[in-house]
């Protein structure tokens, strides 16, 4: 009988075996499913009974923060100045989930990223509760304050981006009208039911939770012109080089004798004749001729080419947010321009061209930067609860999208092209390098406001901040250097103003 | 005895067991029994610790009560059972006193929750102390009264109509005196006291089902005919078996209880297939509890919605019972390896949490080496009585170590597996851990009786072998090689 109770012992060893690898596939294999179910609540109850940690900018405010409360959940999230941060900052519900550095950030904020382990385990011995570490922004809250106070003065609908061009730092990062993520962090389910009703984009045509300095993508119009200038600079022309003056250029063969009335026809916003025939002039009066001869007589790869060095098609920039891809082709194909007709009107910035405002605020940082592409980031520290230091600045240099001298001398047409545009906020001591854009948009560009922008860096010798601003006007006239220029000038005050 | 091929963990022990000067191992046992306290008094610890409770001397004082209790079960074996196993009893010490923290961690959250909305609430952990004390004494009863598990033999068809009765009792009995609970019709109400029968009439169908093998084993594997290659025993010899478990199954049918009535078969097959060495009967018994399965699946809507949750259970989350289930499969996943840490998980979400799912609770909180840990701990529990079954010399003992070993696992893979989503959920408890009064009572008898045997198996034989005057002969046969006519 020794046999078969053998034979039963090595069945009862197989069902425990069973169970173990069962037990294991679950527990690893499976386990970050499970735990990252929607219907799986423990994560949340966890975070919620967790002090997050705060947010702040570089110099100090903070701009997201705790609140203990007597219930549970035990804490409640309270942001400083919502609406003015809230594209940087997101929001944290625990009934609609996260977004911004709320969620990209998370796991520092929560405590659970690994680099905190350490002091996870001293707080489980010490008995202290685990808290999240904080993140320390790059944004600057002066600039961040004056484009936003420019912004929603004006009741302008767009964004402003300002980025610091020798190491990348977002100094500025707004989107208007904006929201209040404490609505969405109160703890009364009732009420962030009905503000998240209030702003949600069906409900609001508004869109105030729409990111649109990052999440949206724009037709740039003429602030591309710059790209087309970069492409032409580093294919052997300077300044000077000689291009076209003709009020119109015919999209389908390129000759520049074409009736301005005509739909084939690409004409100057005058509809005259434009510059004094060099590329600075042209650039300075912002020719559409000239700048759409120019992409023609480059080729689709030359200006794809430098369009991609300037960061244009990258599809997985995350600032720690996922930025959505600019393009100068359909969605579909981003980098590519479909034909002769598409690349005239890209070369000025038309048809499919779309960038993000931090897109154009990294063209016109590159430019500031010698022609070095820095990495647009967000982040600037990362401390542990203690505020020990777990991780500094990186400024990371992504490409040399332009040679240093093809760089200065596109400054030096920024800088005519600055004095040649209106609008307010010009200062005698400040030397700006700017170039505005008013961007055709709709099947009928001359009933549908454009969009105005402006895209410019100061001091224009030693650069310390470059922006880009983008404004949805509601006006058939309106454009960039009465609109958005402001805006960038008031940006820009801020942070190198000496009065 | 030791066959080639044979698993080395089960080589029996008899080899030294001849000896005069057997050691009696009793030093190991007390020394793994307080090694089972501390265990448990740690985790208890650390249960304070996460839910913010003060830490005290109470905690060292609730650990050496804990001790004194297995101290007196200890006392008991040195005295009536001083050869048993050394293993066995620190392997359920650790168990129940694991179990009693994780009740008592339960209790915390669900008073948390009741004071949140209000509600009153009973904690369960004093009555299942209450119930453990008791098991220990039914265990001291047991080890006193029973000095040899041969007399059992005596009263096999006693046991089996008791056991028979005690199954069918909640199924007849009116719905005030035995509702149905969670579905099955299993308990039995009276007063503050709820009893689950079946859980005894189980080990008595068992004892039951080891002495008829035993007194019928030769007539198994000699008499009757051959058909199509397998031998089949004779009616009348297989009549009693076979009316005995129609019966229990249609009983365990009747009362909803899926998860006994796979235990029941399991383990009557398994003692079949130990008494007679044919493999065939366990080919017979599959397919039938196949085809068992496909019927009940055709005939019960129970059954439909437990296989359906158990496919998907996310499907079928909001309704058609695959919330559980998924919370206990979110709980698992968040405690990942090594656990949220006692106490610092959510396993109050998981409905039940405290009985049948009490392992996923231990999964979430200890996380799988936690889990895998409990399992291997009931591994080495089941594989020690076996052990002795092997070691034991006389038929009886064999078939019923075996049949008491086999059940203990088997309900550990019912559970588990239905907890982990390895098979259907079928309720039943975890022996020992989950909360309730009969299933650790019974479970304490089931280790009292294995205990008896190890204690047979390791003890010294004296020259004169010791003739119970009342004895059945057949009870005290050596196990003998049968030729099979030809």
């Amino acid at each position: 009988m020794n046999t078969p109770l053998r034979r039963v012992g090595l069945a009862m060893l197989a069902m425990i075996v069973l169970l173990l690898a069962n037990a294991t596939y679950i527990q690893m294999v499976k386990a970050d499913e499970y735990r990252a179910d929607a219907r799986n609540r423990r994560v949340l109850l966890e975070e919620y009974s967790r002090q997050r940690g705060k947010i702040l900018t570089s110099d100090e405010v903070i701009i997201a923060n705790v609140q203990s409360t007597s219930d549970s959940p035990q804490y409640q999230r309270t942001y400083l100045n919502g609406p003015l941060y809230a594209p940087v900052t997101g929001f944290y519900s625990l009934r609609y989930g996260s977004t911004g550095l709320e969620s990209s950030e998370n796991e520092i904020l929560n405590g659970s990223d690994d680099r905190l382990f350490v002091r996870r385990l001293s707080d489980l011995i010490t008995g202290r509760d685990p808290r999240g570490g904080n993140i320390v922004t790059t944004i600057n809250s002066k600039v961040q304050t004056a484009a936003y106070d420019a912004m929603s003065q004006n009741e302008f609908t767009g964004a402003v981006v300002a980025i610091k061009p020798d190491d990348g730092q977002i100094l500025g990062l707004v989107s208007t009208p904006s929201f209040d993520p404490n609505g969405l962090a109160v703890l009364d389910a009732a009420a962030q039911l009905k503000y998240y009703d209030q702003i949600q984009d069906k409900n609001n045509p508004a869109k105030p939770m729409l990111n649109r300095a990052i999440s949206d993508n724009y037709t740039p119009g003429s602030t591309f012109k710059l790209v087309t200038a970069a492409a032409a600079l580093a294919d052997g022309k300077d300044k000077n080089s000689q291009v076209t003056t003709s009020p119109g250029i015919n999209v389908i063969n390129g000759d520049t004798n074409c009736d301005t009335d005509s739909d084939t026809c690409l004409a100057n916003y005058s509809r005259s004749s434009c510059g004094d025939g060099t590329l600075q002039g042209a650039l300075q009066k912002s020719c559409n001729t000239a700048f759409a001869q120019l992409a023609d007589q480059l080729g689709e790869e030359k200006l794809r080419d430098q369009a991609a060095k300037f960061g244009i098609g990258q599809s997985d920039l995350d600032i720690p947010m996922s930025v959505v891809p600019s393009c100068i082709g359909p969605r579909d194909q981003c980098m590519v321009i479909a034909d002769r007709p598409s690349l005239f009107q890209s070369g000025i910035g038309q048809k499919d061209v779309r960038l993000t405002a931090l897109e154009n605020a990294s063209i016109a940082a590159t430019i500031a930067n010698g022609g070095s592409r820095m990495r647009p980031q967000l982040v600037q520290k990362v401390l542990a609860p203690d505020l020990d230091e777990i991780s500094g600045y990186n400024s990371d240099e992504v490409d040399e999208a332009m040679s240093r001298d093809d760089a200065n001398e596109l400054r030096d047409m920024m800088i005519e092209s600055e004095k040649n545009t209106s609008g307010p906020g010009k200062r005698d001591d400040l030397v700006i390098a700017s170039k505005t854009g008013t961007a055709e948009t709709g099947v009928d560009p001359k009933e549908t406001p454009p969009f105005a922008w402006y895209v410019a860096f100061a001091p224009a010798e030693n650069p310390q901040i470059a922006v880009a601003v983008v404004v949805e006007s509601r006006d058939v006239a309106a454009t960039g250097g009465k609109l958005a220029a402001g805006v960038g000038r008031a940006t820009i005050n801020a942070l190198v103003g000496g009065s | 005895m030791t066959q080639p091929g044979s698993v080395g963990l089960l080589a029996g022990q008899s080899g030294d067991a001849e000896g005069k000067t057997a050691p009696t191992r009793r030093g190991t046992e007390l020394s793994m029994l307080a090694f089972a306290a501390g265990l448990v008094t740690a985790a208890l610890m650390l249960v304070e610790m996460n839910q913010n409770e003060a830490l005290s001397l109470r905690i060292l004082w609730y650990g050496l009560a804990y001790l004194a209790l297995f101290g007196i079960a200890h006392v008991a074996v040195r005295k009536w059972a001083p050869y048993a196993d050394p293993l066995i009893l620190p392997c359920v010490a650790l168990l129940n006193g694991i179990g009693l923290v994780m009740i008592y961690r339960l209790d915390l959250a669900g008073a948390e929750k009741a004071l949140r909305v209000n509600a009153e609430f009973q904690n369960a952990v004093p009555k299942q102390i209450l119930w453990t004390t008791i098991a220990l004494a039914m265990f001291l009863v047991v080890l006193f009264v029973l000095k040899d598990h041969r007399t059992l033999t005596r009263y096999g068809y006693t046991f089996g109509m008791v056991g028979l009765f005690l199954l069918a009792l909640p199924a007849v009995l009116p719905g005030a005196i035995a509702p149905p609970i969670n579905g099955a019709k299993i308990w039995l109400v009276v007063g503050p006291l709820s009893i689950q029968p079946g859980e005894f009439a189980k080990i008595l169908m068992l004892i039951f089902f080891a002495a008829f093998l035993v007194s019928k084993r030769d007539l198994f594997m000699a008499a009757g005919r051959r058909v199509m290659g397998i031998d089949l025993p004779r009616a009348r010899d297989m009549g009693p078996i076979l009316v005995c478990w129609a019966v229990s199954v249609m009983v365990l049918v009747a009362e909803k209880d899926l998860g006994s009535s796979l235990l029941f078969f399991g383990t009557v097959l398994v003692m079949l297939y130990v008494a007679t060495e044919r493999a065939i009967w366990v080919v017979v018994g599959v397919s039938l509890f196949v085809g068992g399965c496909l019927l009940a699946y055709q005939l019960f809507d129970h059954v439909q919605v437990r296989v359906a949750a158990w496919l998907d259970p996310f499907a079928n989350y909001d309704e058609g019972g695959g919330y559980q289930i998924a919370q206990s499969l979110f709980g698992l996943g968040t405690g990942g390896v090594a656990g949220t840490g006692l106490g610092a998980g959510r396993p109050d979400i998981v409905p039940l949490a405290n009985s049948d799912f009490i392992t996923a609770a231990i999964g979430e909180e200890l996380g799988l080496i936690g889990l895998a840990a409990m399992l291997l701990v009931y591994m080495m529990l089941a594989m020690r009585g076996l052990r002795s079954a092997i070691a034991v010399r006389d038929t009886f003992g064999k078939l019923l170590g075996g049949g008491l070993s086999f059940t203990l696992l088997m309900q550990v893979f019912v559970v588990v597996g239905g907890v982990t989503k390895l098979i259907p959920l079928t309720g039943i408890t975890a022996p020992f851990l989950s909360a309730g009064g009969s299933s650790l009572l019974a479970n304490y008898i089931l280790v009292a009786l294995l205990l008896r045997i190890s204690d047979a198996a390791r003890k010294p034989q004296t020259g004169q072998k010791p003739k119970p005057a009342n004895q059945a002969p057949i009870a005290e046969a050596h196990t003998v090689m049968v030729e099979r006519p030809q």
